[in-house]
């Protein structure tokens, strides 16, 4: 069962300005949400970084951030699409015990962070990370 | 250090004038570097008090406004310290891998010593780095013969290190130690252009000493010339008679043989590149006549003191400085 969108907005990444923008987006979604301080300030992170890895690896793509809502519960999702060179090496790049540079630098953070996380990508089609943090 | 504090300062005023987006942003960029800098936590939090007690006027308010700045710059320095541990502890696996490797290397090539009546030896060799790429072999059997031999890989460390197993077994399957020196080499030549990779050499020297004749035949695939002393002239001599190939060029070689008949007092001193190709830290490299001047200087000591006296002397000679792996093999006839 897929969550039920009550606000959307999307956000092209272009340029490093753009990773601005997403990242005020999602922390004033945050807020609205009844996020405290801290929580907001670490979604407004995992957006970053995924803004941060499709500007400087992907060229192109763009973040989207949902309100949610699922049994009752409200929750924020963030997704990250792009259509780069795609992960060669996935399993390494989510293991916690790894650290590596490129597409996939930063996501085991960015996995410990939130609640959920899911993870599509194809060699040079693209990646989507799909990232769920629930309010607690 | 002052750096980092005035522009953490710069940052963080820049934050408390406008409390936008993209100040956070810029304050989180910044903290990559502190991890990078090796800046700990409680020095983070220094950093952030001494640059609010740096500006003038600070009210109340703005203190409250500059830990959401703090906050912010946490969590990024909180991901990125974890990166960097992880990276650690990725190379102190990799040392410990290492470590264990030089262990198993040093029981698998181990040299085993040699006794030969009339005959005393001595040999020492010593790594550059952790792994040798240097190999000491004697063999015999108590009444006739003494074989000998050293090898150096082309090149140093771990690779280096792994070929040096292959000429072991080579030389451990040929078992004879009445075998002749030019056909160990020819049969190790084979070995190795069959085993290793194209752009792997391996020098090498092998003698036999026959205790009936007292001659010391010698074979030598690129290696270092040895040393001949001939004790009656007090002079040295270089055994350059015999020389051809590295192993490992090409499949079909056929080595020459050279002799000398030993007398009382005579000594073959074998060694790699890393005894020959020493140099002070002016980069001046050992001469043929410094080298044969430390070793006469030491002369008269037993094959075992020799070698490690010379060595400890051209550990001087190169400032404690060692570049290459290091190896002396010394045969006396008593």
């Amino acid at each position: 069962m897929g969550g039920v969108d009550m606000n959307t907005s999307v956000v092209n990444i272009l340029t490093e300005w753009d990773i601005v923008a997403a990242r005020q987006i999602s922390r004033s979604l945050a807020k609205l949400i009844g996020f405290n301080a801290v929580d907001q300030a670490r979604i407004t992170t995992v957006v970053s970084e995924l803004a941060r890895n499709i500007y400087l690896y992907a060229e192109q793509g763009n973040v989207t951030v949902n309100v949610i809502n699922k049994n009752n519960r409200d929750g924020i999702q963030i997704i990250a699409e792009d259509r780069g060179p795609g992960i060669q090496n996935l399993q390494g790049v989510l293991k916690e015990d790894y650290s590596s540079y490129g597409l996939g630098a930063g996501l085991p953070g960015v996995k410990r962070l939130m609640d959920e996380f899911e993870i599509e990508t194809e060699a040079n089609q693209g990646t989507k990370i799909v990232v769920v943090k629930w309010l607690s | 250090m002052l750096a980092i504090q005035a522009q953490y300062k710069e940052l963080l005023s820049q934050y408390l004038k406008h409390q936008t987006e993209r100040n956070l942003y810029l304050g989180q960029n910044f903290s990559r570097l502190f991890v990078r800098k090796n800046i700990t936590p409680e020095e983070v939090i220094s950093i952030h008090k001494k640059a609010l007690e740096e500006m003038d006027a600070v009210t109340s308010a703005e203190i409250f406004t500059s830990f959401e700045f703090l906050t912010e710059f946490m969590i990024q320095y909180g991901l990125a310290l974890r990166d960097h541990k992880i990276l650690l502890e990725q190379q102190e696996e990799m040392k410990h891998e290492i470590e264990l490797a030089a262990k198993v290397q040093n029981t698998m090539l181990r040299t085993e010593s040699a006794n030969l009546d009339g005959i005393d030896i001595g040999y020492l060799s010593k790594p550059a780095g952790q792994m040798n790429g240097d190999y000491v072999y004697f063999q015999s059997d108590d009444t006739d013969y003494l074989g000998v031999g050293v090898a150096d890989v082309v090149g140093k460390g771990i690779p280096a290190a792994l070929c040096m197993s292959m000429v072991k077994n080579g030389l451990d399957t040929l078992g004879q130690t009445n075998i002749s020196p030019a056909y160990a080499l020819d049969v190790l030549n084979r070995i190795v252009v069959k085993s290793i990779a194209d752009h792997m050499f391996i020098s090498m020297f092998y003698g036999r000493y026959d205790n009936e004749t007292s001659l010391f035949t010698y074979a030598s695939a690129g290696h270092e010339p040895a040393l001949y002393y001939n004790s009656e002239e007090q002079k040295f001599y270089d055994l350059d008679q015999a020389n051809g190939l590295l192993l490992g060029i090409l499949p079909d070689v056929h080595y020459l043989e050279g002799n000398i008949e030993l007398k009382q007092n005579d000594l073959i001193i074998i060694m790699t590149d890393g005894v020959t190709e020493c140099r002070t830290d002016e980069e001046r490299f050992l001469t043929r006549e410094e080298l044969t001047e430390f070793i006469f200087e030491v002369i008269d000591e037993p094959p075992e003191q020799l070698v490690r006296s010379v060595y400890r002397r051209l550990e001087k000679f190169q400032s404690f400085h060692q570049r290459d792996d290091f190896t002396l093999a010394v045969i006396k006839k008593l």
